[in-house]
């Protein structure tokens, strides 16, 4: 790993104007991603601001119904609240299926969102990866895909965003709350947030630079029923092949996001318009468009064998 | 915590004037304080004593207690927070030591496995390892019995877990959950149906 400096932020502001001052700065908080990234020289900040102190930790009621989560909510803290079990069970379930105990306890809101690709091209500094290193290629097209991208790929990335908690941030329509270097804020729909790779795929969020979430916000609950399914490898601790989060309504409208698939949660309005005609519909409108791989192009029949099951499992839980 | 001179001379630029930009430091001037390591002062508790260290920044809580302290019934395996053999409990949650950097840990209060018992003492949850075979070549085994006795404590705690029924209704202390939540924790020797009998009789003696 090579040497940085460690600082502590006193508040969000002067951890954001921190972040646009010092070249090579980012910011730490649960850093299960980011130490493990800079290990292997990945990433390779000068300096990190820790986040860990900045009172970011609490889950709050707001006044128009819903849930503010700090940034720095752990993920078990999340999964484990009882608001969020009550009237967001997609979320805590989404989180419950990612990751280990251990690495819920550390792993942070904020960090989960902004957490990089397990694409294996990209974790080998041996490889041609544009998102690690622009304008090198793309190793991955071609090379060993089951796990990567079938939709809103594009020729020089096939990553896939590896969040299970992002896939039912989108489902809710979460907002998320930042702090620039200057001070002002702004919140970014979870659908604005994730950037699909296009031609810059080192570029991965509407984030601007220094700029620091503070929290992440739901709106009132949806009521429903709540049902996410991750399908993959092994039956625990495992990232996705294909994952489905399901909102269902009595009168048979609903939302749908799917993981694994993708660059960023991927929903799409439209499909859910088709709900009431079934999954196949709904996965035909989903994946309208989609360029898989021959490793990967099972995930077009998993995707719609998954949302058929969740859909079922859903009508019995109602 | 307090800061290296090299890093203090770096910080107090940044730090005293967050809203008045200072000059900016360009990466190379940057990079060129950085050819030797950073070093930075932590006081940690560990296993109810303080513990002051003066660590390169980059030193994980994990290398810390091994290389510093000579603590090293904490184990390195992966080193990437996949196997677990590095789990101690920090400020009562189980973590993958190896993901987190001493510095990080001003104040905190960490139990490891030389923590949580001695040959002459044995917490409950070894002595059961010992008694189920819960173990062979022994590696994982300081992670596992850390994991393990967060992991009761997560049940009672009222904290779900994937296979959890019900969101709403309090998690159980059965063998589905403690294989669920014991995933992070990975045995070569698998010696995994030996670890579930040891956590699940220490289970049953009520806290």
């Amino acid at each position: 790993m090579r040497p940085f400096n460690y600082s502590r932020a006193d508040s969000p502001a002067a951890a954001a104007a921190q972040a646009a001052q010092v070249e090579g700065a980012r910011f730490i908080a649960g850093g299960t991603n980011l130490l493990d990234l800079m290990k292997l020289d990945i990433e390779t900040p000068l300096h990190l601001i820790d986040v860990n102190h900045l009172g970011l930790d609490q889950i709050e009621a707001t006044p128009e119904g819903g849930l503010r989560i700090g940034a720095l909510v752990r993920n078990t803290d999340l999964a484990a609240d009882a608001r969020v079990r009550k009237d967001y069970a997609l979320l805590s379930r989404a989180l419950l299926a990612g990751a280990s105990g251990q690495l819920r306890n550390m792993a942070t809101t904020a960090g989960n969102l902004l957490q990089r690709t397990r694409c294996p091209y990209f974790y080998d500094t041996h490889q041609a990866c544009n998102k690690r290193n622009p304008g090198s290629g793309c190793a991955a097209i071609g090379g060993v895909s089951r796990q990567l991208g079938i939709i809103g790929v594009s020729d020089a990335c096939i990553a896939t965003h590896p969040s299970d908690m992002a896939i039912a941030m989108r489902a809710l329509d979460a907002q998320i709350e930042t702090v620039r270097p200057d001070g002002t804020t702004r919140s970014i729909a979870m659908a604005d947030f994730h950037q699909l790779p296009g031609n810059t795929p080192n570029i991965e969020t509407s984030l601007t630079p220094g700029e620091f979430i503070t929290s992440v916000t739901l709106p009132a609950p949806l009521g429903g029923t709540h049902v996410y399914h991750k399908v993959r490898d092994r039956s625990s601790y495992a990232f996705a092949l294909v994952s489905v989060g399901l909102i269902l309504q009595k009168d048979g409208s609903g939302r749908v996001a799917v993981g694994g698939i993708a660059p960023k949660p991927w929903r799409v309005e439209a499909a859910e318009a088709l709900l009431p005609q079934g999954a196949k519909a709904v996965s035909a409108r989903l994946l309208d468009g989609a360029t898989p791989t021959h490793d990967n192009q099972f995930k077009l029949t998993l995707v719609e064998r998954t949302l058929g099951s969740v859909l079922a499992q859903a009508r019995d839980q109602a | 915590m307090t800061i290296s001179r090299r890093g203090f001379l770096i910080l107090g630029a940044v730090t005293a004037t967050a809203f008045a930009m200072p000059p900016f430091i360009s990466l190379k001037a940057y990079a060129a304080n950085l050819e030797q390591p950073a070093m930075s002062k932590v006081t940690i508790n560990i296993n109810g004593k303080p513990r002051a260290l003066d660590v390169d920044t980059r030193t994980t809580l994990l290398d810390a207690l091994r290389e510093h302290l000579h603590l090293t019934g904490t184990k390195k395996g992966c080193d990437h927070g996949q196997c677990g053999a590095c789990t101690l409990i920090a400020d009562g949650r189980r973590i993958n030591s190896c993901l987190t950097l001493a510095v990080m840990h001003e104040g905190s209060e960490i139990t490891t496995i030389e923590g949580l018992g001695m040959p002459d003492k044995l917490h409950p949850m070894q002595a059961a390892f010992i008694k189920h075979d819960g173990y062979q070549c022994g590696y994982c085994t300081p992670g596992q019995i850390c994991s393990a006795v967060a992991v009761i404590q997560e049940i009672r705690d009222g904290i779900p877990s994937h296979v959890s029924e019900s969101l709403t209704d309090a998690p159980q202390l059965i063998a589905r959950e403690f294989q669920e939540r014991m995933s992070g924790n990975i045995c070569r020797c698998g010696a995994y149906s030996n670890i579930i009998e040891a956590i699940t009789e220490v289970a049953e003696v009520p806290a």
